[in-house]
């Protein structure tokens, strides 16, 4: 891995996106700088679900590109030799995988593993990319858990959790590789709204920690609180993008102005 | 009419009268009880014949060939399934049109029709080379020495659990939610271990039932084996009658085995569920499995 500390730590640039003949992104450009935390909003379907798949290149973007720490996601450039890039190359699944393993990303459904107890839920990863052994991996694994405050649940299944106990063990899981990046995608909108505060406060303990995240939510008073940039973007767009407190009291656009006031 | 609230709070709870649960539970038991007096009283079923042969040598032998056979294509023929599903679910093209072709064409054929094939190999196919396709050739063989009986319904056996067990396979697995498979993906997880680790052992709890279903079908289609002289059970028994006309009994010689087996597999089935659905609280599932 290439720490270059110069420039922001993820760069988008021109990304677009079409299911079918619906386009969904229309040339998104968005900088996330190193130990922050960019809060999207939008109304649904607005993209910001598929902007976030396309960062781990769960969705393959029609064009444009995303870059994470210098290196380009999903693509090696091939050059002519006129030292032009003539096509982006989509990389062997192997590379992907490994990419991947470097960008976390926290679900609205969880997506736990309800075949393993919560322990082999944050083991399985770390021990398939070969970073751990099984018994050095399950040392990380319960300081993790003690961090998002389940200490002694290892042995669980998730379906014996709560849903804010689910989280907060994908987040440890999501944590466990050590990734420079965390993704969140809406982590608390399948939550009861008493569950809502607990996993707010364990993303909000990250943030503060200094890990760089992208947050996907409607909590606008998490995005006030935690947020060091809102983006708000709308049919594929990003219509706006700043501090909290300006994005969010003083908005230019009509169309956020009204999302907010609906929200709020 | 009125109660005190006292005196409905100490009433027992009792479900409505049934009057039909007590007549058809009568008259199952009258057909059952018909059943037992038929098989007891007569004689012509010859239980003492069947006790005679029951353990006999070639029944025993019959049976050994019976059960490896079994046991050879339901494995053999298992992993061969779930990889021609892995290959329809995310192969490329080209393999993929062939697993679908594959399916198709053993799922038209009767299994009887393949077997008599497979046996009949030699006389489609009277030599077998090995060496370049269209090129030169460093060997040759006669298949009439390759092809034995048991080969034939090895091999049809084998494909035709291929055939239905990859289609078990590929509906378990897309049974498993999509977001399972995103979030190993997303933790870095390559394509093997995710179907290996994650999908696979969640697809199971869809997958034991219709594959315990397949075994015993499969235990059962051995018995079409007779056909081509290969000595399994059924044709074990049919030797010795064709020898002393005792058909009935020595039928019920090798009925009884086979209701043996089905039953054992069946009980093992039952720990195979339960074992794989762990981490699901329900144990509903676990429960209405019929153990017959």
């Amino acid at each position: 891995m290439t720490q270059t500390d110069a420039g922001p730590l993820l760069r988008i640039r021109g990304l677009r996106k079409s299911f079918g003949s619906h386009a969904v992104l229309h040339g998104i450009d968005l900088d996330v700088q190193r130990g922050s935390v960019t809060v999207l909003l939008g109304p649904s379907g607005s993209g910001k679900s598929t902007l976030l798949r396309c960062i781990n290149h769960l969705e393959k973007p029609d064009g444009g590109f995303v870059e994470l720490d210098g290196d380009l996601i999903g693509y090696r450039p091939v050059a002519t030799s006129q030292g032009k890039v003539k096509r982006l190359q989509e990389l062997p699944s192997r590379e992907l995988t490994r990419q991947r393993a470097r960008i976390g990303m926290v679900f609205q459904q969880f997506n736990l593993f309800p075949h393993l107890t919560v322990l082999e839920n944050l083991v399985e990863a770390p021990v398939a990319l070969r970073r751990a052994s099984r018994r050095e991996a399950a040392a990380t694994a319960r300081e993790l858990l003690e961090r998002v405050g389940l200490a002694g649940r290892e042995g669980a299944y998730p379906k014996q959790l709560s849903g804010g106990q689910q989280q907060r063990v994908a987040i440890a899981r999501a944590l466990a590789l050590k990734p420079d990046l965390l993704l969140f995608d809406e982590p608390t909108s399948a939550l009861d709204p008493e569950l809502v505060g607990e996993v707010l406060r364990v993303v909000k303990d990250l943030a503060l920690s200094g890990m760089s995240m992208i947050v996907v939510t409607h909590e606008i008073g998490f995005a006030r609180e935690v947020a060091d940039n809102v983006v708000f973007i709308d049919g594929g767009r990003v219509l706006e993008t700043g501090r909290p407190e300006d994005v969010l009291n003083s908005a230019t656009h009509e169309r956020t102005r009204a999302f907010l006031e609906a929200v709020l | 009419m009125s109660y005190s609230d006292a005196d409905l709070l100490d009433a027992r709870l009792a479900a409505p009268p049934r009057p039909g649960r007590w007549i058809s539970a009568a008259i199952t038991l009258l057909l059952a009880a018909m059943l037992v007096h038929s098989l007891l009283t007569n004689a012509r079923f010859q239980w003492n014949v069947v006790g005679q042969y029951f353990t006999s040598s070639s029944v025993i032998g019959g049976l050994e060939l019976t059960l490896w056979l079994t046991a050879a294509t339901m494995s053999a023929g298992f992993v061969l399934g779930v990889g021609v599903a892995y290959v329809r679910l995310w192969g490329s093209s080209l393999p993929r049109s062939f697993a679908f072709g594959f399916v198709w064409l053993l799922r038209s054929v009767p299994v009887l029709v393949q077997l008599l094939f497979w046996y009949e190999l030699a006389s489609l196919y009277p030599r077998l080379s090995f060496g370049i396709p269209f090129g030169p050739s460093f060997g040759t063989t006669d298949t009439a020495h390759l092809f034995s009986g048991e080969l034939a319904a090895f091999v049809t056996l084998t494909l035709d659990v291929a055939a239905f067990s990859s289609e078990i396979v590929r509906g378990g697995i897309l049974s498993v939610d999509r977001g399972q498979s995103e979030a190993a993906k997303s933790l870095g997880l390559g394509r093997l271990r995710t179907f290996r680790r994650i999908v696979l052992p969640q697809a199971m709890p869809a997958i034991v039932p219709a594959t315990g279903n397949l075994l015993i079908g499969t235990l059962k289609s051995t018995s079409l084996v007779s056909v081509i002289a290969v000595v399994d059970l059924l044709y074990s028994v049919q030797l010795i009658y064709n020898a002393d006309f005792q058909i009935v009994p020595l039928l019920l010689v090798a009925t009884l085995w086979y209701v043996i087996l089905t039953t054992l597999l069946s009980i093992g089935q039952y720990y195979v569920e339960r074992y794989y659905s762990r981490g699901t609280r329900g144990t509903a599932t676990v429960k209405g499995v019929d153990l017959t």
